[in-house]
């Protein structure tokens, strides 16, 4: 419990920790952010009084206070690029990311785990070898040469999947915007057309986006099943006469169960690392591509701001796996 | 050829007879288990010949890496251009050998930078405990707390894209995992005998932590710096294919596809030998790795 707190009472420190590197990043930037208001013909007396209205003429704290203070309020400021507020601008881009994130984290799940387990009760075998080798390259390859394969062999040769992009043009703004995910507003339409058309996709992608994943979840489950299928009570549980089935997925997987749920948890968060790449080659319009386009145009408010709310859900996401593992894990609680 | 046997038996005695005889019987039983791992010395292999391709491409490559030749761009593979040539008509041989030493280059900046930076930062707070221990802990955490790709993407947008920036962006964001293990490390170690004989012998602080503390702090950072290696690499190219790392007409490797992958489709070879070549690294690094980690730190399974 004492330990709970602990970690409950560093969040503000993570989360001010966070705000000052992303204010600090802007204030280091080379490009006078007056001038890039102003443009770098305007007279001085202009310059002068454009610093004093951004408030760019205070001492550096009292600055980060109303930086602080803004975040507060929601206020990200204005994209350059995109001339809306950052915050709408995330709003729009953030679901789209969501989706892909979540769908690859299926797949990696619900490829790994049973990878992970069968060559666990095989160690040292032509199977697990092989396992190893497949989780090795995926924990080897880059996201974004595997993106490009993958358009490669299963758009361009085969056919099979549909090139870049989230929808085709004929789907474009169908289906009513309610959650911005695209399944669920086309579900909540009724509209089953662009549904097979969003889900189609969304196959490529998350495959790609999840393979690194995949990889990793395979590599933590198999180490942890060692781990329990070496337990004294797994021997007991095949003395009894247990069918083998039983023995490894009641007794030695459930037991392996809370760390897994840690491990998928965190692997979720790195799932938005991939996800920039990973848009930047299927154009789907996340916010890892809202993220490159600023950069490209040197947009620094929708760069920090795109930082900093990817920097939130990786805490959320770290806060999540914690307590989910104090949670169910008695030992723990 | 009694030499070699003699010299083997010298390094394999139970018995040595100086230092620097224990020493060297001691690597060179580490590397008679290391050696058993097939996989492990394949990826030792490949960095070998990777490291030696680039430091010699001067020697190795066929053709200047930036020499133009319009009229055969986009060539498939053939005898002249192994590799084929890129959308300027450059040899992609010769600018993979070249990349190497951007690539590899600022992999190799980026743990020069990093690795001391987070032993000294883990053995400090390690060993001092208290408050110290506790800032740089924060300090830590709010590090890791980003994705590393994404902060050394704010990073680079804010001082300017290009190799420095990108190495010194990287490295900012690398540091945390080797400061806590050394930290981990250095806990465990602070209570052991031998530590309070020093201290009891008068050694300050500053000396028991850099004689004593440190280096039993290596083979795990190591280890984990091999590991590491295949990440640094593949952020140094998604930082080159993003933008945001060297900037073209250099031919670091995620630079390279960057400029190429609109051929992905119809020359699909352009951008995919730097991929390659990325790949081979990194899962080179992987494989060695994961031998190391056999050997040099058997206890940490993971």
């Amino acid at each position: 419990m004492r330990h709970l707190f602990g970690t409950l009472a560093s969040v503000p420190i993570t989360l001010f920790g966070l705000v000052l590197i992303t204010f600090l990043i802007g204030r280091v930037v080379p490009i006078d952010p007056v001038l890039a208001v102003v443009g770098d013909r305007a007279p001085q007396d202009v310059v002068e009084r454009t610093r004093r209205e951004m408030g760019l003429d205070r001492p550096l704290p009292e600055q980060f206070l109303r930086y602080t203070g803004q975040l507060v309020r929601g206020d990200l400021g204005r994209s350059v690029m995109t001339t809306n507020p950052v915050t709408t601008d995330i709003a729009r881009f953030f679901p789209a990311t969501l989706e892909l994130a979540t769908v690859a984290l299926l797949v990696a799940t619900l490829v790994g785990v049973p990878l992970g387990v069968w060559a666990a009760t095989r160690p040292g075998s032509a199977v697990d070898q092989a396992i190893r080798v497949v989780c090795l390259s995926g924990h080897s390859i880059p996201v974004f040469v595997l993106a490009l394969v993958s358009l490669l062999v299963f758009y361009a040769t085969l056919g099979w999947a549909p090139g870049p992009g989230r929808q085709d043009v004929l789907y474009q703004d169908m289906v009513p915007p309610v959650t911005g995910i695209l399944l669920i507003d086309a579900a909540l339409a009724g509209d089953w057309d662009s549904l097979w058309d969003a889900a189609r996709h969304l196959v490529l992608p998350a495959l790609v986006l999840g393979a690194f994943n995949m990889a990793y979840i395979a590599r933590m489950t198999r180490a942890f099943m060692l781990d329990a299928l070496s337990g004294e009570y797994i021997t007991t549980a095949r003395a009894k006469g247990l069918s083998a089935a039983r023995v490894v997925w009641r007794h030695a997987f459930g037991n392996i169960l809370v760390r897994l749920v840690t491990v998928v948890a965190l692997s979720y968060a790195g799932l938005l690392e991939g996800a920039v790449l990973t848009e930047s080659v299927f154009s789907w319009p996340g916010l890892g591509q809202y993220l490159t386009g600023s950069l490209l145009n040197a947009d620094m408010n929708a760069v920090l701001g795109a930082t900093l709310v990817v920097g939130l859900s990786y805490v959320a996401l770290n806060l999540f796996a914690d307590l989910m593992y104090r949670l169910l894990d008695p030992r723990v609680r | 050829m009694s030499s070699l046997a003699d010299r083997r038996a010298w390094l394999l005695s139970e018995v040595p007879a100086s230092r620097a005889q224990a020493t060297w019987g001691r690597r060179y039983r580490l590397w008679l288990q290391f050696r058993r791992n097939p996989l492990a010395l394949v990826g030792l292999v490949i960095i070998v010949l990777l490291i030696a391709t680039a430091l010699l491409a001067p020697l190795l490559a066929g053709a200047d890496p930036a020499a133009q030749d319009l009229a055969h761009r986009l060539a498939r593979p053939s005898a002249a251009h192994w590799l084929g040539t890129d959308e300027l008509g450059r040899d992609v041989y010769s600018r993979l050998l070249y990349g190497g030493r951007v690539t590899l280059g600022m992999v190799v900046a980026v743990v020069v930078l990093v690795a001391p930076f987070g032993l000294a930062v883990g053995c400090i707070a390690g060993y001092a405990g208290g408050w110290a221990d506790a800032v740089l802990m924060r300090v830590t955490d709010i590090f890791l707390a980003f994705p590393r790709l994404i902060l050394a993407l704010a990073f680079v947008a804010a001082l300017k894209p290009g190799v420095t920036s990108a190495v010194a962006a990287i490295a900012l964001t690398a540091w945390p995992p080797y400061a806590r293990l050394a930290r981990a490390e250095t806990m465990g170690l602070r209570g052991a005998d031998f530590i309070a004989a020093t201290r009891l012998a008068g050694a300050r602080p500053g000396r028991i932590v850099l004689r004593h503390i440190a280096p039993l702090c290596l083979p795990s950072l190591v280890v984990r710096v091999t590991l590491d290696m295949s990440s640094i690499i593949l952020t140094v190219a998604g930082l080159g294919f993003l933008g945001m790392g060297a900037q073209p007409p250099s031919p670091e490797w995620g630079t390279m596809i960057a400029t190429a992958r609109r051929f992905i489709l119809e020359q699909w070879w352009v951008p995919m030998m730097p991929g390659v070549a990325i790949f081979l690294a990194s899962l080179a690094f992987n494989l060695l790795g994961d031998g190391l980690r056999d050997v040099l730190d058997p206890k940490g399974d993971r």
